[in-house]
C-alpha cells in the first residue's frame, strides 16, 4: 500500500514536471502537443478509493493549470476523466473488471488499447473545447483534439512499454 | 437526519465530484473574462521558481540571437542619437528629475511563454520587488509584447497580444486611423487590426504601431506590417492582418514600460463622472 502511495506520488511529480517544462513546449506543427500527463489518470490505481481518484485528479489538473495559466481547464477534463473512469473500465474489460482483479499489465492488448484511446480523446475533446470557449471554432477543436490525441496515445503507449513491470 | 447522513456517504463520489466540477468551472469561466483571474497565476513562488530553474538552462542556447538583437538595436539608437543636435543634449536641465519624461521603463527576462492555445500567457522573472506592477506595457526593442496583469513579488504574468481577451489601441503609421489589436488564435505571427473606417487609405506593407490612446504604452512602439486586409460583413470597416515584427514564440528579454502619469490622468477621468 505505502509502495503505491510512493510510486504514484512520484509518477504524479514526474509527470507534471515532464509536461510543463519539455511537452508544452513541442508546437508541433504550430499547434500539436501531448499531453502526456493523461497517463497518471490511466495508470492510477483501478483498485483504490474513488473519493481520493476524484480528489488524486483534481490536484493534478489544478497544478496543470496554474503553470500552464488557463483557469481550470485541465482540472474539468481530469475530474470528469476520474469520475467516468469505472464505466470505461468495465466498457472496455469486460465484467472482470468489477472483481477487482484486474492489471492492466495483464490484460489483452486489444482491450488496452481501447480504455487509453476513449480516456485520452475525451481528456482532450473536454480540454480544446474549454480552452476556445467558443463552439464556432468547432473544426479547430476536433483538428487539435485529434492530432493531439493521436500523439498522446503513441506517447503514453512507448512509455508503458518502456516501463513495462517485470511479470511475477 | 440519519437518512441524510446516509445519502451524504452513499453519493460521497458524486457530491465529490460536483463540487470539485464547480470549483474549476468557476475558475475557467473567470479566466476568460479580462483581469479576473487572480487566484490561479503561474506567477507564484512554487511555478516561478520552476520555470526560472528551467529557464536558467535554456537561456545559454540563445545567448548569440540575444547578442544580436541587441546589436541591432544599439545600431539604431545611434543612428537616432546622431541625428539628434547637439545643444539639446549638453543642455543643462534645471530638473534632473523631469529629464526622463513621463516613460520608465525596467527590464526582464521571459522564463516562459505560451503560443500554441488561445490565451496565453508570459512569465517575467521580475515583480514588485522590481517595482513591477499590474497594467504596465511590455515591449522588445522590436515590438510590442503585451500587458502585465498579475505581479507577485518576484514574477509578474503578461497577457501576451496573442491571446483572446487582449486589446490594444493601435493606428497606421502614415495616416492617424486607429483601430483595435485583437488575435483570431490560429497563427501566432498574424494578429488582427480591427474597427479601422473604410476611409483610411491601406496598402499592403503599411507599418503598423501602437496608438496614442491608451494609458499603457506611448505612441508610436512599432507592431507589424500589414498582410493583406478585407471589409467585415456590414462593409464599413476594415479586418486587417498584420504580421508581426517581433517573433512571439522567441522572445528572450524584454522592456517593461511604466506610465508615471497614469494614476493622475485616471483620476481626472474619474472626477468627470
Amino acid at each position: 500500500m505505502t509502495n503505491s502511495i510512493l510510486t504514484n506520488s512520484v509518477r504524479f511529480v514526474v509527470l507534471i514536471l515532464l509536461q510543463v517544462l519539455l511537452l508544452n513546449n513541442i508546437n508541433f506543427l504550430g499547434y500539436v502537443n501531448p499531453y502526456l500527463y493523461v497517463m497518471f489518470l490511466i495508470l492510477y490505481p483501478l483498485n483504490s478509493p474513488q473519493s481520493f481518484f476524484i480528489l488524486a485528479a483534481f490536484l493534478l489538473g489544478i497544478t496543470l493549470d496554474t503553470f500552464e495559466d488557463s483557469g481550470g481547464i485541465n482540472a474539468i477534463a481530469c475530474l470528469v476523466i476520474a469520475f467516468i473512469r469505472p464505466t470505461v473500465l468495465r466498457f472496455s474489460f469486460g465484467i472482470s473488471y468489477d472483481y477487482q482483479s484486474v492489471k492492466l499489465s495483464n490484460t489483452p492488448f486489444e482491450a488496452r488499447l481501447g480504455y487509453i484511446i476513449i480516456v485520452v480523446f475525451i481528456h482532450h475533446l473536454i480540454l480544446f473545447s474549454l480552452e476556445m470557449f467558443d463552439f464556432s471554432h468547432i473544426f479547430l477543436i476536433l483538428k487539435k483534439t485529434l492530432f493531439s490525441g493521436i500523439f498522446t496515445i503513441l506517447l503514453i503507449l512507448i512509455s508503458l512499454t518502456l516501463f513495462k513491470q517485470k511479470q511475477r | 437526519m440519519q437518512q441524510i447522513f446516509n445519502f451524504l456517504i452513499r453519493n460521497k463520489n458524486n457530491i465529490l465530484f460536483l463540487l470539485l466540477l464547480v470549483l474549476s468551472l468557476f475558475l475557467t469561466i473567470q479566466s476568460h473574462s479580462y483581469h479576473k483571474s487572480k487566484f490561479i497565476s503561474s506567477a507564484n513562488f512554487v511555478t516561478g521558481g520552476i520555470y526560472r530553474w528551467a529557464n536558467g538552462v535554456q537561456t545559454y542556447f540563445h545567448l548569440d540571437d540575444y547578442n544580436k538583437r541587441l546589436l541591432e538595436e544599439n545600431q539604431q539608437l545611434r543612428g537616432l542619437l546622431s541625428n539628434i543636435p547637439d545643444t539639446s543634449l549638453t543642455k543643462n536641465h534645471l530638473d534632473s528629475l523631469s529629464f526622463s519624461g513621463i516613460y520608465e521603463f525596467r527590464t526582464a527576462k521571459v522564463i516562459s511563454n505560451n503560443y500554441s492555445k488561445v490565451d496565453n500567457y508570459i512569465t517575467l522573472d521580475k515583480g514588485k520587488s522590481a517595482g513591477i506592477e499590474a497594467e504596465y506595457g511590455v515591449v522588445t526593442s522590436q515590438g510590442i509584447v503585451g500587458i502585465v496583469d498579475n505581479a507577485s513579488k518576484n514574477y509578474s504574468r503578461v497577457i501576451s497580444i496573442l491571446n483572446s481577451s487582449s486589446k490594444i489601441n493601435a493606428q497606421l503609421k502614415r495616416t492617424n486611423h486607429f483601430g483595435s489589436l485583437i488575435w483570431d488564435g490560429k497563427d501566432p505571427n498574424i494578429v488582427q487590426l480591427v474597427d479601422v473606417p473604410r476611409l483610411a487609405p491601406l496598402k499592403k506593407g503599411d507599418t503598423i504601431i501602437t496608438g496614442g490612446k491608451s494609458l499603457i504604452f506611448p505612441q508610436g512602439i512599432p507592431i507589424g506590417r500589414i498582410d493583406d486586409f478585407k471589409l467585415d460583413t456590414n462593409e464599413s470597416y476594415y479586418t486587417i492582418n498584420i504580421k508581426l515584427f517581433n517573433d512571439m514564440t522567441n522572445i528572450g528579454y524584454v522592456y517593461i514600460i511604466e506610465n508615471k502619469d497614469k494614476a493622475e490622468i485616471n483620476a481626472l477621468e474619474e472626477n468627470d463622472d
